[in-house]
């Protein structure tokens, strides 16, 4: 969406009229003065990230440091208060296999109940459809009360795990497989497949587009959650990058410029995955943004 | 797995016909099981558990020692603080949601309307979707409002003449407010902004024309008797949002006003209020804690339900 021609909501011909040349001025210096106040946070960022300690506070503070620190590096790297590399570890492998692992329960649970007639499939479609009724934040008392029985606090499975069991995207999953085209699946039929040959090998590989979109929101949601990771990963090995991160922008035990070099880091690869996933991301926004 | 492909694959038509119900009962909970099962012990069972803990007293255990009756849920609406919670998200959501709604919906008028660098316009408003809480407090903290005298936010006042101020440690004037929405706002912003012009590209070209051929000028008139009309429902899904989202803010309220030496004593929304009271370093109060997330999920069901009626969750199907 959005891209080439922009959508006429002005009669023809308007736009060569003074009245529309003004406005047309008026327009771009708006957006160019609300795109400098958005990019301004992520600039701030790398500013701090790679200057030194009085730089960020002093008084002659400067837009456009003389110099940029890139040794800041190395020192946070090598910095062993700072559980740089395995916050990050913990936080790329939470967010992997609760993406994967959320799309594979998720879809088939969604695929089942569009799909598969079963005489009480309305029953349990209505129990996953009343979760929707309270946020999983709402209720992380009760959850940690859960988890912290298994055993599971400051371990993987906990972090991981409880996030598994979206009802909202198998909800989602069981609308658009309701509206996925049931020719193709005949036709899978015919060909001898049965249930599980029909989703994994015709319906799954048509859907591509769709388990993107949902991966992508699940991916950037996964690695910047904070609230559950803050009461399940206690111990320092566990921690994800945001507690990590957290941890030290709250006691600030550490220097500002390595905090902020930190958090750039901790951006970057959701900033890749932004850039190139985009069009995906815009989808999975329209697709649960408005159903949410 | 196997199971279900060879009985698909292998059984004679009329096999399968006589054995239909059974094989797809079969089918169905070996896609819908795993999840069901899922569902059952990190949704059902914590909300059921909550519900009993929530007649108990339950310090520091997560099994109902001394039954109490509605004790918690009598604490927790007649004492201060978690009444004073859903006090504080009330305020937040007064500047929030309707900070968010006309703001994004003009970015979303505007990067609609031009031809040149659309995209990238876009993109650039939708990028902080991309950062955490955790790393926009950072910024909003420790940079722009850092309320020493050289600060961002402070340099820019002192272009005006105006004196420095404290921001996230200033409580009267409570400045932290501003500091707390204007963070919220850059992140989400970008967001609803993409809902909006999904929203406006989905209006059909031929309503504008008609009002033109009406006489109505481009601009407010159209804006009012078109645009706005035509984006009710989106309109009303952005509100609801905005809303359950403040419902749950906790990330930039622990990140920006915790320090050190804990958290101060107010602006505690509700989710915050519950982690200190229920998790804090007092001791773990499972009891009251339950009890609190007992009323928080009636409140927020509330809510969620009238949406229900509002969008109707079938609305794909018809």
């Amino acid at each position: 969406m959005g891209d080439g021609a922009p959508h006429v909501h002005r009669p023809v011909g308007y736009h060569r009229t003074p009245a529309g040349v003004i406005g047309s001025v008026a327009r771009y210096l708006a957006l160019a003065v609300a795109a400098v106040l958005f990019l301004l946070p992520f600039y701030l960022l790398v500013r701090n990230g790679l200057a030194t300690e009085r730089e960020i506070t002093a008084p002659d503070w400067q837009l456009v440091p003389e110099t940029w620190h890139w040794e800041n590096f190395a020192e946070l790297f090598g910095d062993p208060a700072v559980p740089m590399v395995r916050s990050l570890v913990n936080s790329v492998v939470v967010a992997v296999l609760q993406t994967l692992g959320q799309l594979f329960f998720c879809s088939l649970a969604g695929y089942g109940l569009a799909r598969i007639p079963y005489r009480h499939a309305n029953k349990v479609f209505y129990a996953v459809v009343a979760t929707l009724m309270i946020p999983a934040a709402v209720t992380f008392v009760p959850s940690f009360v859960v988890v912290s029985t298994l055993g599971w606090l400051s371990d993987l499975r906990g972090l991981v795990i409880p996030g598994l069991f979206s009802g909202f995207t198998t909800f989602l999953f069981r609308q658009y497989f309701l509206n996925f085209p049931r020719e193709l699946e005949e036709a899978a039929r015919i060909d001898g497949l049965g249930h599980w040959g029909t989703y994994w090998r015709v319906v799954v590989p048509n859907s591509l587009n769709f388990f993107a979109a949902l991966a992508v929101i699940s991916f950037i949601g996964s690695w910047n959650a904070f609230l559950w990771p803050l009461v399940i990963a206690q111990d320092e090995s566990s921690w994800t990058i945001q507690v990590a991160l957290s941890t030290f922008l709250t006691a600030q035990r550490i220097n500002v410029h390595e905090l902020f070099l930190a958090a750039l880091v901790s951006i970057l690869p959701l900033v890749l995955v932004f850039v190139a996933l985009q069009r995906y991301l815009v989808r999975g926004v329209t697709e649960t943004g408005i159903k949410g | 797995m196997s199971g279900v492909a060879g009985d698909g694959r292998t059984a004679p038509a009329s096999a399968r016909r006589r054995t239909g119900v059974r094989g797809n009962t079969l089918a169905f909970w070996l896609f819908v099981g795993p999840f069901a099962i899922g569902l059952a012990v990190f949704v059902y069972l914590p909300i059921g558990w909550s519900a009993l803990l929530s007649f108990f007293d339950a310090y520091n255990t997560v099994t109902p020692s001394t039954f109490v009756g509605l004790d918690n849920y009598v604490d927790m609406l007649t004492e201060g603080p978690f009444l004073r919670s859903l006090g504080t998200f009330s305020l937040f959501a007064l500047f929030i949601v309707p900070l968010t709604f006309v703001l994004s919906l003009a970015l979303a008028l505007l990067v609609n309307q031009v031809g040149f660098a659309r995209t990238f316009f876009r993109s650039v408003f939708f990028l902080p979707t991309a950062c955490s809480y955790v790393v926009a407090a950072l910024i909003w903290k420790l940079s722009i409002f850092n309320g020493v005298r050289y600060g961002l936010a402070n340099t820019v006042l002192g272009w005006f003449g105006a004196d420095s101020i404290a921001w996230t440690g200033s409580t009267n004037p409570p400045w932290y407010w501003l500091v707390l929405v204007t963070l919220r706002l850059w992140l989400q912003l970008g967001f609803y902004m993409i809902l909006f012009i999904a929203g406006l590209q989905r209006i059909p070209q031929h309503l504008y024309e008609a009002a033109w051929i009406d006489g109505a000028s481009p601009g407010w008139q159209t804006f009012r008797h078109v645009t706005l009309p035509q984006l009710r429902t989106t309109s009303v899904a952005v509100l609801l949002l905005t809303l359950i989202a403040a419902y749950q803010a906790f990330d930039e309220f622990y990140n920006v006003l915790g320090t050190a030496d804990g958290y101060p004593p107010f602006a505690r929304p509700p989710l915050v209020y519950l982690y200190y009271s229920a998790l804090g370093s007092g001791g773990q109060d499972f009891g009251h804690g339950s009890a609190g997330a007992v009323l928080l999920a009636l409140l927020i069901a509330l809510v969620t339900l009238l949406q229900g009626k509002v969008f109707g969750f079938t609305r794909r199907e018809d």
